[in-house]
């Protein structure tokens, strides 16, 4: 399965102009904890998506709002010129196909 | 506010943000429950840095005050103060003034009587200089350079206040408090940390209240009512449909921060490591637990500089031979439009002076360098030429001079003058004034809480009053 087809919500936001931040939220603990411990979304693995260095990567595990996340600086600071997506909300997609084992 | 011992203390968020659309249903229902105060955030830097640097709001003027109004209403008829901060989106002095005017016309058309408290954030940047000097302004990760060059060559740098400026505000007796950018959080903390409620839960309390009903299981119309005592906090919203469950609550935290536990604030970090959640009844959340963390103060600086002035061009291709090669089409058209620019406009545009950017709709305009699948071709793709330079004359002719090498440039598969570009507008050139850039990601440390901020007194009265 992929992360898309158990996740409640998978979203990505602005964590002030020079962050972008991603939180994965699930309906129940049977699936965050299916995911959590999987192994599957990691630090390193997000590093690799995301094409950023993997000590820049900070990753949290929310159980009490079911909820992953991981938060790196912006490729591009918020405004900045080339910037495609000034709130940040869609650079979620990559997460969406992560397979889950 | 009389000053007895409360057992606990109850608050309202009206709106997520002033000028968002508050439920008047639901804000009477939640009036009715006796608040202490209504506090509510009116900024954001998530649209960008052009609220910031054009010193004008996001909001219409409108719909600000519409909610202004109801607010301010409600506060008299309660006599209970109204704290607004943020003002006009970005906090500057000039977004301080416009909300100011607009709570004046307010007074006057419902004859209110306001003893007003106006706090101005903006920054002096002679004082900036001398606290960069000292080594009292520290960057943040990641921050852009800072020196003496980037706070004079800044449109508006504001500080964002903490509870202190507000609390004074407060004592002195304010009934409205209408304050530059301010800390969303720390809107509502203020009164209750005053009123001897422990700093962990009247932080977290205005964390789970400052974003209106963002905090609900499904966002929608309505006022966030919360109550903290000595030992928790209670939320729920008042509006059509609304409920918080202990994950919304919980989840909350994460939203739009980068650390869901850990929230840095002038004063010191709230900690949600041992926040619990739990329902009491279908829309109300208990939270226990959070804890405060007193650390030196210091002071987040926002600032936004010019990044010059901008032009666009909006088209589609749908050749498939140019889109199957379009990285190196559009090569090879910046190399005409910089041959064109030096040719025409010679020294008026040194190729180090501007920028040309094409967002490829349909290939990578949305995630730029993250796109993983930038390799798969669609059958027509969205351009936009963003041209920028220091002058709107000049982004203009650049716009203008990379309009014909984007119609016509030639591939090798036609033989024969081509068109290439569907443009969706005549005239092709939409010129968007000036665009801006943050340009601080620091902390100020200033010797009191209070030092950076002025506050202005005055009698707001309508007419028949006065």
């Amino acid at each position: 399965m992929i992360l898309a087809d158990i996740a409640r919500l998978i979203r990505s936001k602005n964590a002030g102009p020079f962050m972008i931040t991603f939180d994965i939220m699930f309906a129940d603990l049977a699936s965050y904890r299916r995911v959590k411990d999987s192994g599957a979304l990691n630090p390193t693995a997000f590093a690799k998506l995301y094409r950023c260095p993997v000590d820049k990567v900070r990753y949290f595990e929310c159980e009490n709002a079911l909820a992953l996340k991981f938060s790196i600086p912006r490729p591009l600071t918020l405004g900045e010129l080339g910037d495609g997506d000034t709130h940040g909300g869609q650079q979620f997609i990559p997460l969406m196909n992560v397979e889950i084992p | 506010m009389a000053n007895e011992k409360l057992q606990q203390i109850r608050f309202m968020s009206p709106v997520g943000s002033v000028g968002g659309g508050i439920d008047g249903a639901a804000l009477d229902e939640a009036l009715a429950r006796a608040p202490h105060f209504i506090a509510c955030d009116a900024g954001t830097t998530d649209a960008g840095p052009f609220s910031l640097g054009m010193g004008i709001p996001a909001f219409p003027r409108e719909a600000v005050k519409r909610d202004l109004s109801l607010m301010l209403r409600a506060g008299r008829k309660a006599k209970i103060p109204v704290i607004i901060g943020s003002a006009g989106t970005a906090g500057a002095d000039v977004h301080v003034d416009w909300v100011l005017e607009i709570a004046r016309e307010i007074v006057t058309e419902h004859d209110l009587a306001l003893r007003t408290a106006v706090i101005y954030a903006e920054q002096d940047r002679a004082y900036l200089k001398r606290l960069l000097r000292e080594n009292r302004i520290i960057p943040l990760d990641p921050a852009p350079s800072i020196s003496d060059a980037i706070i004079d060559g800044s449109s508006r740098i504001v500080g964002m206040m903490g509870v202190e400026p507000l609390q004074q505000a407060i004592s002195d007796g304010a009934d409205f408090v209408l304050a530059g950018r301010c800390s969303d959080s720390a809107l509502f903390p203020a009164i209750p940390l005053m009123r001897g409620f422990p700093p962990g839960l009247a932080w977290h309390a205005g964390k789970v209240s400052e974003c209106g009903t963002l905090v609900c299981e499904t966002l929608g119309r309505g006022v966030i009512f919360t109550t903290v005592s000595q030992e928790e906090i209670t939320v729920r919203p008042y509006g059509d449909a609304l409920r918080c469950t202990p994950q919304s609550v919980a989840a909350h935290s994460l939203y739009e921060n980068a650390n869901p536990y850990l929230h840095r604030e002038c004063s010191g970090t709230f900690d949600l490591t041992n926040s619990t959640f739990e329902a009491i009844d279908g829309v109300t959340v208990r939270i226990r637990g959070s804890k405060f963390i007193p650390e030196p103060y210091t002071v987040k600086l926002e600032g936004a500089e010019l990044a010059g002035y901008q032009s666009i061009i909006v088209g589609g291709i749908r050749d498939p031979f140019i889109i199957r090669q379009l990285d190196d089409w559009l090569g090879s058209v910046r190399n005409y439009i910089d041959e064109s620019v030096a040719r025409v406009l010679g020294n008026k545009a040194d190729k180090g002076s501007y920028s040309i950017v094409f967002h490829k709709y349909g290939i990578n305009a949305v995630m730029g360098a993250l796109e993983p699948y930038a390799k798969h071709l669609p059958h027509e793709v969205g351009i936009i030429l963003e041209s920028t330079a220091p002058t709107q004359d000049i982004a203009h002719k650049l716009a203008q001079l990379s309009r014909q090498p984007l119609l016509h440039y030639p591939i090798k598969e036609w033989v024969g003058s081509t068109t290439a570009l569907a443009c969706l507008h005549n005239p092709a050139v939409i010129d968007r004034g000036p665009v801006y850039r943050f340009n601080l990601n620091h902390v100020a440390v200033p010797s009191t809480p209070v030092e950076m901020f002025r506050t202005h007194f005055m009698d707001l009265c309508g007419s028949r009053s006065s």
